[in-house]
């Protein structure tokens, strides 16, 4: 298993966690949890995914679902886990 | 498992407070190039290091998309040049040579500094040396990526003032032989005392003898990240404020670790060292002013300043120190005055003199960093200076440095713009009364006694 976050920060419509998911789906990148909010009509989603058979590479992945986030409207950021790991982990 | 509280935090330093990773730098060996022949030299040199960094920009990306973190600058450290050229380099030019190879390298490569145009003259000066320091100003005209630096006294050995009269004039030749860019060769010469072998930023970068064939080092920033932290213990007593930059520190330097290791791994080189240093840009809110600010003082400058930045440099250590298996280079907070917009703020309100600088410097890493003065300043009182600031390092036991810019043709009122990391200054007034006789004098300044402090 490799684990990445995805976030996802942006004003609220309809459809933005099935567009996120259908990507996901289509690169076999599997969701391992999933946690939302709305807050003050801004939509703040956190994706713990595993990337490990995902169809393409890492770096392209990111850019795939940064311009899908645009076309949305919304922020998505996909980044390696490790990272947060490292910073909040002793 | 990760919280939505922790991703939250992570990206809140990144996207809007500035946390970045300042530098993947590669140390690279050239000692297996030297040759008798100079031509023969610099071929090895060029293949030497675009066979060993040549991925270096395209892994600093990888990792960069990997992690969501900007890596703001890839650069090149080597083996002192004028140990490399020692053997083959007989006259300015030869040298100035070898500058223009590492130039080509950097242009290839991508990178934005390549470091290690040096000289390490604490005691003595051969005169592979001396020629080397008498060709750096046309060696900083005419290469556009190549830093240089030289050390020109430790604790150990004491002061090298002939190296330090030279440097004087080295330094106001680089300004008029720039003088047409706002004497911007100056900003990419630095003169040290007790240099580290295996410090990561630029200007002072060079890859020291006691290293191996090739090492990784990484410099972490991230003064915005601290200055937030330092807003939210307003009020609160030093105990707490320390608290705080500790935690932070532990923080920023992690994810400099998590960088490090995966560059070492993806480029094949050995993890060197962890720099923990808090480096400024010119950026609104990438500041170390700020930080003293945020502390309590209406400018940085103020009485409490050198508390205040000794409380800051201490702290980031200690809350370093623990998040990484290795750390070295210059460890601390840089106080460069052109990089840091709080910085200028404070020199353009009246706040901040040279001399206040000189102070801060005892308590913090490196030293007089970055600072526009007055064209006409003579080259020995620029060795003055640089006097000064090496004496402190060589007394207190710590690394200091000088990087001064006589911006020819300007003079106290005026400032200077160099654009970029490097950022804009105003000319700072400098004592006038004359150290002529005193630098005339030559030879050495005996190492100080390593007891008996007070």
């Amino acid at each position: 298993m490799e684990k990445a976050i995805i976030t996802v920060v942006g004003k609220d419509q309809v459809g933005i966690i099935a567009k996120v998911c259908t990507y996901l789906a289509d690169n076999t990148i599997n969701i391992l949890d999933i946690s939302q909010t709305i807050l003050q009509g801004y939509f703040n989603m956190m994706m713990i995914v595993d990337v490990k058979n995902a169809a393409k590479e890492f770096s392209v992945v990111a850019d795939e679902l940064a311009s899908l986030g645009e076309e949305i409207g919304v922020t998505i950021k996909l980044q390696h886990e490790e990272i947060f790991d490292m910073m909040h982990r002793i | 498992m990760i919280t939505s509280y922790e991703v939250a935090q992570t990206n809140k330093m990144i996207e809007q407070e500035n946390l970045d990773v300042r530098t993947i730098t590669i140390g690279i060996s050239l000692l297996d190039c030297i040759d008798s022949n100079v031509d023969v030299l610099c071929d090895n040199i060029y293949h030497k290091i675009l066979r060993i960094a040549k991925d270096l920009v395209k892994t600093g990306d990888s990792i960069e998309k990997k992690y969501g973190i900007p890596i703001v600058n890839k650069r090149i450290s080597v083996t002192p040049i004028s140990l490399v050229g020692a053997s083959s380099c007989h006259c300015q030019e030869d040298f100035v040579k070898i500058a223009k190879v590492l130039d080509k390298c950097a242009h290839e490569i991508g990178i934005n500094f390549i470091g290690g145009y040096s000289a390490i003259v604490s005691k003595g000066m051969t005169p592979a040396e001396k020629l080397l320091i008498e060709s750096i100003p046309l060696a900083m005209k005419e290469t556009e990526l190549v830093c240089s630096s030289v050390n020109v006294g430790s604790t150990k050995t004491g002061l090298n003032m002939d190296a330090v009269k030279l440097v004087g004039e080295t330094i106001k030749l680089t300004a008029q032989m720039t003088a047409d860019q706002d004497s911007i060769g100056c900003a990419k010469f630095v003169v040290f005392c007790n240099a580290p072998d295996d410090n990561p930023f630029m200007a002072g970068a060079f890859h020291g003898v006691s290293e191996a064939d090739a090492v990784i080092n990484v410099g972490v920033s991230g003064p915005g990240v601290v200055r937030n932290a330092i807003k939210e213990a307003k009020g609160k007593d030093f105990g707490e404020l320390c608290e705080v930059i500790k935690k932070t520190a532990f923080k920023i330097t992690r994810v400099g670790q998590l960088v490090a290791l995966e560059a070492s791994e993806a480029l094949n080189i050995p993890f060197g060292i962890i720099d923990l240093s808090l480096a400024p840009t010119p950026a609104v809110g990438d500041s170390i002013a700020d930080c003293l600010q945020e502390m309590g003082l209406e400018k940085v400058g103020a009485p409490g300043t050198t508390a205040a930045l000794a409380i800051l440099n201490d702290q980031v250590k200690k809350g370093g120190i623990m998040a990484s298996s290795y750390v070295g280079g210059l460890s601390g907070a840089f106080i460069p005055v052109s990089e840091d917009q709080g910085m200028i703020d404070a020199v353009e309100a009246g706040s901040l003199s040279l001399e206040k600088l000189e102070a801060m410097t005892c308590v913090c890493s490196v030293g007089l960093d970055m600072i526009a003065i007055p064209g006409k300043t003579s080259p020995k009182t620029i060795a003055g200076i640089i006097a000064d600031e090496m004496a402190i390092g060589m007394i207190n036991q710590k690394t200091t440095a000088v990087r001064l810019i006589p911006v020819i043709g300007k003079d106290v009122g005026d400032s200077v713009e160099f654009g970029g990391l490097l950022g804009h200054a105003p000319i700072m007034t400098v004592n006038e009364f004359s150290c002529d006789e005193f630098i005339d004098r030559g030879g050495r300044i005996p190492a100080p006694i390593h007891s008996f402090k007070n």
